[in-house]
């Protein structure tokens, strides 16, 4: 919203001292912020000039020098515009003067001196949407009674300033000159002067001739009045000053008025050509797939969401948003029909944000007051009878089915002072309510307070409570420390342990978008769900809610490596999401991890392979407390996505709560292991928990051995047989070393085997007689023998 | 006796100053002090002298043993020091070799400070609650007075499912965990959390990714005034941009709060002196607050009558942004290893 400073204080008298920078920053101490504070035009040192004498350049085809009056002296002023000539008035750039295209100094142009330069009004940096073709084409000739040497730009009537607010969306009262008038008496305890409603009308009564037929509940209000014999000319010059301040092209006087009774009043208003239109208007919901040409020449096709006035045939405006072609106000237009109404707000912000967002629109959606659609259709017959020469025709067609009233809201000063915080007497409450315009009664125990309707965002104690501090000063309130209970906080502990144990093992979390391609939700998984999609995505890049992580951290690796950096050990915990057969949305924790370059550094550095991605999943899976609960299967739950000899799904006390292995050479061609892990499903189950076990007095023994098996027996196999096979004495088992091929198709894997009892003192005879049974065990059940160095 | 004490000792003094060796210890120890040494010699012949000659010699020789003594154990922790240092000295090693290290880990940006955040809630007695991000038009909007078609629905263009357009949505604002929060609270009681979280609207630029972080912060009680919620912004802001920070209340406006604020806090950068960061104002917006709405408690079970509240939001990513002087959010999400791997120490308190 564009406030012009002149067009406000046609309401509302501004102390001359503040500058529209303290006027813009007050406004924004009460909740209305702004984007910029500045004069309309933004130039310096422009006076008005006569051209005294004008003639051709001696060196050129086109310029001419001039000599110019400026008031106080003569000027020598080199010019090329066509239209220059002796006796004009112009606009003169003084030497030094900053214009938005640079600064004027003084020189030679082809030999010939140059104290300055004549102004076009483009140059004065107005806007391009308010420029006419002479604008631009050559310098302004002003009229020819202005008088020399003094200020161009209040010449021009451009003497403006202009705050550009960002007004909240509950403000719709300000989108109007007398709404921020109201604000500004606020501020400044100013009273906002009167709008002249007065105009005549003639004896003819409207109601006979027109009439007005509501057939929707999205029209609350409609009045219509008749002006006739309009005569279409500019407008006055304070008028299109006031368009141009507010951001609004001057057309002529009648479309003018119109949008500066807008501008006033926050109303916005239709004239209907009413020699076009017939003696009937109806208001009524369009029917699906009706068109409509609006004013801009365009067909738009309607649906029952949109609402529509129209004569007995065809409609002829989109309500709130625009007017139709049929029945526009053109040069010609002789007697016009003024709409003033109130509309729906939602639906005409759902047709707006369909059509067209226009000042109207903007207006409509935001609530508007019944009292100012009544006050904007009298205050545009008063300007149509003064300035567009117009007789109105007698009587108003009103359908009125507004329930909006003045709100009435008793309050108390304990409630105001316990919201706010704040120490405030009785006195001053009245007195903030006053001079914003309310109507306060004192009744001892509370306050009656009466809300003009204009204030449409005030309907309980606590808005009002809100004006209290908007007034008295927001930022006066003084910090303090609430008085609360002692209560003892939480939060969730195991997933930030979760983060920083693998952060601890030298891994780096990422996080990434939960939207992904569609194509890629269902890959690196063999869960069966219904996907996550988005009704209207930014891209189809980012049209599904992901279900894996992996297909992330995959592309994280990606780009990365792209950049010349392959060693890559990343995790992320972060939701998946799906749809259940019941056709309920669900969301799951996960844990990502992905690995692939070198893991340990410098010149001791190592390429990671399964083994350390293993390592990171039992560390994780140990320090949850699942040792001896989880085991690693192959089975129909590892993803085509993972390599088939180099993968396994993990499961926990039955569950298959994640995937771990090497990405399947059609998904990298690099040696990449990940894994995932379903958090939601593994953390629900039940843990071992941490407890103390007594220390054994008894020393225990060590015995190594290595045997010879089969390439296919995996380490698990022979660790199971030794386990069963050792009985209770045997606490530990560890592999530590592995001899690939030492015979054809064969392997050595070498254990160090502990014997220990907690409760004496093994001898070497009964632990020899254990570890012999191992080794007949090992060696009958997986074809094995021992190896004998 | 006397002088064939001093003798031997004169002796020993020359001979210890050829001893190089561990062996040499032994054998001049063997020559003066051994079983056989001249100096036990000393006492061997004792029966032939009167018990006063042999209190005298006895102690006579008994001081020289101990001076031989000595003497050799001297040498001999000379030689053995030698020795050792000579042994540490063959050991020394590069110790500028690299060390043997495996990769640095690190925790998110995001991460840290959402850490951050909650650690400085819980001390004061808040929990850390959290809804899914996955939500319904009705918790994240309606009950939070933003009815359908409310005008400031516009400010947070939303991302919608697929079929389920006002219905289902990826949440637009953590205050949606507000409502989760009170509707859990069966006893209709006391509430004080913070609510961090992903979050996601229709936007990307420099300054906004359609996915970022919010937290939430909601405290419902009894006597709960704006001047307790500009107390706790002003203990959070401090924390988190430093002591100094200044905290400014500026009216404004919310569905789910009533009176509402935006709050600005001086400009960490300059001081508040005025610079480009704060775009010479020397204030920066931080975030939202104000007192809960009325229509907001009632809609999740409160008595408005009874209850009061305040609520505020923040975007973790500026957060972010600001204290690790992140110039652009993509970056935040842009999971280049190169911006990760920065984030490996502990935090400056």
């Amino acid at each position: 919203m564009l406030l012009s400073r002149k067009f406000v204080s046609d309401y509302i008298d501004l102390d001359d001292n503040l500058s529209i920078t303290d006027i813009a920053e007050a406004m924004t101490g009460v909740g209305n912020e702004y984007d910029s504070a500045q004069p309309l035009i933004n130039c310096t040192k422009l006076v008005t000039g006569e051209v005294l004498e004008c003639v051709d350049h001696p060196d050129s085809d086109h310029l001419h020098c001039c000599k110019v009056n400026v008031g106080k002296e003569v000027l020598d002023i080199v010019c090329g515009a066509p239209n220059v000539r002796k006796g004009l008035k112009v606009i003169v750039a003084l030497d030094g003067a900053k214009l938005p295209g640079g600064e004027i100094k003084k020189g030679m142009i082809r030999g010939q001196e140059s104290n300055g330069m004549l102004c076009s009004i483009a140059e004065l940096g107005l806007d391009n949407k308010f420029l006419k073709p002479e604008d631009k084409e050559g310098i302004h000739e002003l009229p020819q009674d202005t008088e020399v040497g003094i200020d161009a730009i209040k010449a021009l009537g451009y003497d403006d300033e202009v705050i550009d607010f960002e007004l909240t969306s509950n403000r719709g009262d300000l989108l109007s000159v007398l709404g921020m008038a109201y604000e500004l008496g606020a501020i400044y305890d100013k009273k906002v002067k009167d709008i002249d409603l007065k105009y005549s009308s003639n004896n003819d009564d409207i109601n006979k001739q027109f009439t007005v037929d509501v057939k929707t509940d999205d029209c609350s209000l409609f009045l219509a009045k008749k002006a006739i014999n309009v005569t279409i000319k500019e407008s006055p010059d304070f008028i299109k000053e006031r368009l141009i301040a507010s951001g609004i092209r001057p057309i002529n006087n009648v479309v003018d008025i119109s949008n500066y009774v807008m501008l006033e009043t926050g109303q916005p208003l239709h004239y209907y050509d009413a020699d076009r239109l017939g003696d009937t208007l109806i208001v009524r919901n369009a029917n699906d797939n009706e068109t409509l040409t609006t004013l801009d020449g365009q067909e738009r096709v309607l649906s029952t969401e949109d609402i529509v006035i129209s004569d007995k045939d065809k409609s002829v405006g989109l309500a709130g948003v625009m007017g139709g072609l049929s029945t526009e106000v053109e040069e010609d237009t002789k007697n016009i029909i003024i709409e003033s109404a109130i509309f729906d707000s939602i639906k005409i912000r759902k047709t707006s944000k369909k059509i067209l967002r226009s000042e109207a629109s903007n207006r409509f959606e935001k609530g508007l007051d019944p009292k100012r659609t009544y006050m904007a259709i009298e205050r545009s017959c008063a300007l149509l009878e003064k300035y567009a020469d117009a007789t109105i025709v007698g009587g108003m067609v009103e359908y009125n089915h507004s329930d909006v009233e003045d709100a009435n809201i008793d309050i108390t000063i304990d409630k105001i002072k316990s919201v706010l915080g704040i120490d405030i007497d009785k006195k001053e409450v009245i007195s903030i309510f006053e001079r914003l315009g309310f109507t306060v009664t004192d009744n001892k125990e509370s306050l009656n307070v009466i809300v003009p309707s204009r204030r449409r965002d005030i309907k309980i104690q606590e808005d009002l409570i809100e004006e209290v501090g908007r007034i008295y000063g927001m930022d006066k309130i003084e910090g303090k420390s609430p008085v609360l209970d002692v209560i003892q906080g939480s939060y969730d502990k195991t997933r930030r342990a979760i983060k920083h144990k693998l952060a601890d093992m030298g891994l780096n979390e990422t996080m990434s978008y939960t939207l992904i391609p569609n194509s890629e939700v269902h890959k690196f998984t063999k869960d069966e769900f219904i996907d996550v999609t988005l009704n209207d995505p930014m891209s189809e890049d980012r049209n599904t809610l992901r279900y894996s992580l992996l297909y992330s951290l995959n592309e994280i690796y990606k780009y990365n490596k792209a950049r010349n950096n392959p060693n890559i050990s990343i995790f992320e915990l972060a939701k998946g999401f799906f749809k259940d057969e019941n056709g309920e949305y669900k969301e799951e924790l996960k844990l990502a991890v992905l690995m692939s370059g070198e893991y340990a550094l410098d010149i001791h550095r190592e390429q990671v392979d399964f083994y350390h991605i293993k390592g990171v999943m039992e560390e994780l899976l140990y320090f949850l407390g699942y040792d001896g609960r989880y085991s690693l299967l192959i089975n129909d739950y590892i993803p085509s996505e993972l390599h088939p000899g180099v993968s396994a799904a993990i499961n926990v006390n039955g569950t298959n709560v994640g995937i771990i292995g090497k990405l399947h050479p059609n998904i990298s061609k690099d040696n990449v292991y990940v894994m995932e892990i379903n958090l939601t499903k593994l953390l629900a189950i039940r843990t071992g928990s941490m407890k103390y076990k007594e220390l054994s007095k008894f020393p225990g023994i060590y015995k190594d051995v290595a045997f010879i098996v089969d390439n296919k027996v995996t380490s698990k196999e022979v660790e199971q047989v030794i386990k069963k096979a050792g009985g209770k004495l045997l606490t530990n088992i560890q592999i530590f070393d592995l001899y690939p091929n030492v015979e054809e198709g064969k392997k050595s894997m070498a254990y160090k085997l502990y014997f220990q009892d907690a409760t004496r003192t093994l001898e070497d005879e009964e632990v020899m007689q254990v570890f012999n049974n191992i080794i007949k065990e090992v060696e009958s059940k997986l074809s094995a023998k021992v190896r004998s160095n | 006796m006397k002088e064939k004490v001093e003798t031997i000792l004169t002796e020993l003094k020359k001979d210890i100053e050829s001893v190089k060796t561990p062996q040499d210890i032994v054998d001049i120890k063997a020559k003066y002090i051994g079983k056989s040494g001249l100096i036990t010699d000393l006492m061997k012949n004792m029966k032939y002298y009167s018990p006063e000659e042999r209190k005298e010699i006895g102690q006579i020789v008994n001081v020289a043993k101990t001076e031989a003594n000595e003497i050799i154990t001297n040498k001999e922790e000379e030689i053995n020091t030698a020795i050792l240092n000579e042994k540490l000295n063959k050991e020394a090693i590069d110790i500028t070799l690299p060390s043997k290290k495996i990769k640095r880990g690190s925790l998110h940006p995001m991460t840290r400070i959402t850490e951050e955040f909650e650690d400085l809630f819980v001390s004061m007695g808040y929990t850390v609650f959290e809804g899914p991000e996955l939500e319904s038009d009705e918790n994240c909007f309606q009950k939070l007075n933003l009815p359908k078609g409310h005008p400031a629905r516009d400010a947070q263009d939303t991302f919608y499912l697929k079929d389920e357009v006002e219905n289902y949505l990826l949440r637009s604002q953590t205050s949606t965990a507000q409502v989760r929060a009170m509707e859990a609270n069966v006893d209709k009681g006391p509430i004080r959390i913070v609510c961090p979280g992903k979050v996601y609207r229709r936007d990307e630029d420099a300054t906004h990714s359609h996915q970022f972080m919010q937290i939430e912060g909601l405290v419902i009680d009894k006597n709960i005034s704006m001047a307790d919620l500009k107390g706790t912004l002003e203990i959070m802001m401090k924390k988190v941009l430093g002591e100094k920070t200044q905290v400014r209340f500026r009216p404004s406006y919310f569905p789910f709060t009533e009176p509402s604020v935006e709050v600005d806090v001086t400009c960490f950068k300059c001081g508040g002196k005025g610079c480009a960061l704060c775009k010479q104002t020397g204030w920066i917006e931080v975030l939202g607050a104000g007192m809960v709405h009325p229509n907001v408690l009632t809609m999740s079970g409160y008595d408005p009558k009874v209850y009061q509240g305040f609520a505020f939001g923040t975007g973790l990513d500026r957060m972010a942004m600001f204290k690790y002087n992140i110039p652009d959010i993509r970056t935040i999400y842009g999971n280049d290893i190169r911006f990760i791997e920065q984030f490996d120490r502990k935090d400056d308190e």
